[in-house]
């Protein structure tokens, strides 16, 4: 497989409160447009990333909307699996394009979060679990993650300083991403001795309520070649899926569906987890990231912590993770971060991240997931 | 969690109040609850009440929860792999977070989970206290 990326659009993260979640969409449509250098009329199928519109904004038929922003008629769709929305719209561009169904697809996503309260958001993001088993007994996205940290720490040894460097990790990096939503670094103690959320995750370990919406533009072999001379290329993708509750899985201390979800990817790119040159992984919360990375194959299992903390995963270190800023510094709009993680990865690729700019890259992961590992989707981009 | 009129907690009250799961005809595995197919591919299934014993396998606290429970805040959750063999989420009830030991047994005990208002439903379940 091979697929140009040939543009990329990014609206500010943060709480944007003079945009709406119309104009968020549309300002990263029209950005996407304008650095692939095409005009609307060029778009053949649109695929938009959302999870939480219909309980947060009281707006679904996210599709027309995205059409309509473009002046288009054409096939538009809205995607949703809870927070790996953004990553399986890319893949049913990747699904559109590969079929012959379409030569130019236009991949966003979008989320509007900070016009309601907190239990409200903690409310629609539940619906990411499974209502009957975990929703009704009061859980929360925290609180899940939270389990799955505790008995990490209790299998693996991991310490809570060692957890600690993932999100000091995430904010020196957001502190070089312009878009980020905190852009302050953080200390080990900031973390540790934040107000405490869900037992032994502190507020610094969660990625926060966010506004945001990206947008890339996909395009045939042979139209980026033609388009542009910097196309960077999705060259495997992969998806898998597991039970909705926690509880109801094997282990708690992995997310299985990572392991499948890049098995395909990389079978299908041609690569090992050695060829990766960095990545962009689901740090919804600081365990998250442990586990994506021991996941994707780039740590062993119960080492991913002691990596993070011994600086392993610094941009302009060994195995460059969550360059942006990762969830928990550039935000995490729901829908968005899907396809702003490939946004980041191409943006790498391309040599244009500025001051956290890796060195030498040309094979990059995303790893999105949704809820506490029930949805995986993993993409490669090669240069 | 999700707001709603009784009916969507009423038809899983034999679960909830009696931890009824279900009992693979085939080959023999219990659940909880009851899936739609067993892991060994069938989908018969009989009625099997759980002892309501097991054992906790993590847990964390929740101090700012959803809408519903937003009053109740804070309580303890936890996964509890009950003596039969499958796992459960449950609120941790009469218990603080410094009780708690992965490890420790745990027993079930009905309680009250949450209402709809003042003149709404009430609504009720099982939760999991510490074998003290």
């Amino acid at each position: 497989m091979k697929i140009g990326v040939i543009g990329t659009g990014l609206t500010k993260f943060g709480e944007i409160w003079d945009k709406s979640l119309r104009d968020l969409l549309a300002e990263a449509q029209l950005k996407s447009l304008e650095e692939a250098g095409i005009s609307p009329k060029d778009i053949e199928m649109i695929f938009t990333g959302n999870m939480c519109a219909g309980a947060l904004s009281g707006q679904l038929h996210i599709g027309a909307m995205a059409a309509e922003n473009l002046r288009l008629n054409v096939p538009s769709t809205r995607v949703e699996g809870a927070c790996a929305s953004g990553a399986l719209a890319i893949r049913a561009g990747i699904a559109a394009i590969e079929s012959g169904a379409a030569k130019i697809v236009q991949v966003n996503g979008v989320e509007k979060m900070t016009d309601v309260s907190t239990e409200q958001v903690t409310t629609a993001l539940m619906g990411a679990g499974d209502e009957e088993v975990e929703g009704f007994q009061g859980a929360t996205f925290p609180a899940l993650y939270a389990l799955m940290a505790r008995a990490y720490m209790q299998e693996f040894g991991l310490t809570r300083e060692e957890l600690a460097a993932v999100p000091v990790k995430s904010h020196k990096h957001g502190s070089m991403n312009p878009i980020a939503q905190y852009q302050k670094e953080l200390s080990i103690d900031d973390v540790i001795n934040a107000s405490m959320v869900s037992d032994p995750l502190t507020l610094m370990d969660c990625s926060p309520i966010t506004d945001g919406a990206s947008s890339i533009i996909l395009a045939t072999e042979s139209i980026a070649k033609k388009l542009n001379n910097d196309a960077v290329w999705v060259v495997g993708s992969g998806q898998a899926s597991d039970t909705l509750a926690l509880s109801n899985r094997d282990s708690l201390s992995e997310i299985k569906a990572t392991r499948f979800a890049a098995e395909h990817a990389f079978k299908q790119a041609g690569i090992t987890a050695r060829d990766v040159h960095l990545a962009e992984v689901h740090d919804c919360f600081s365990i998250a990231e442990l586990l994506a990375i021991e996941g994707l194959g780039l740590a062993k299992k119960g080492e991913a912590g002691k990596h993070a903390a011994a600086g392993h995963h610094y941009f302009d270190s060994k195995m460059p993770i969550n360059t942006c800023g990762g969830l928990k510094s550039c935000g995490h709009p729901i829908g968005a971060t899907g396809v702003k993680q490939a946004v980041e990865i191409v943006h790498q690729l391309q040599n244009r991240a500025g001051k956290r700019q890796v060195k030498k890259a040309e094979v990059g992961v995303a790893q999105n997931v949704g809820g506490t590992g029930a949805t995986v989707v993993v993409n490669v981009f090669k240069r | 969690m999700f707001r709603s009129t009784p009916i969507i907690r009423w038809r899983k009250y034999q679960e909830r109040y009696n931890l009824m799961g279900a009992k693979c005809e085939k080959c023999g595995k219990l659940h909880y609850p009851q899936p739609a197919l067993c892991t060994c591919g069938s989908s018969k299934f009989i009625a099997h009440k759980f002892k309501g014993e097991g054992t906790l396998l993590s847990f964390t606290d929740i101090g700012s929860g959803p809408e519903a429970y937003a009053e109740h805040a804070p309580y303890c959750l936890g996964i509890i792999q009950l003596s039969e063999g499958p796992k459960i989420t449950s609120q941790l009830s009469d218990c603080k977070l410094e009780d708690l030991k992965i490890g420790m047994q745990m027993i079930a005990t009905f309680r009250k989970f949450y209402s709809s208002g003042e003149k709404g439903a009430i609504y009720y379940g099982t939760k999991f206290t510490p074998k003290w």
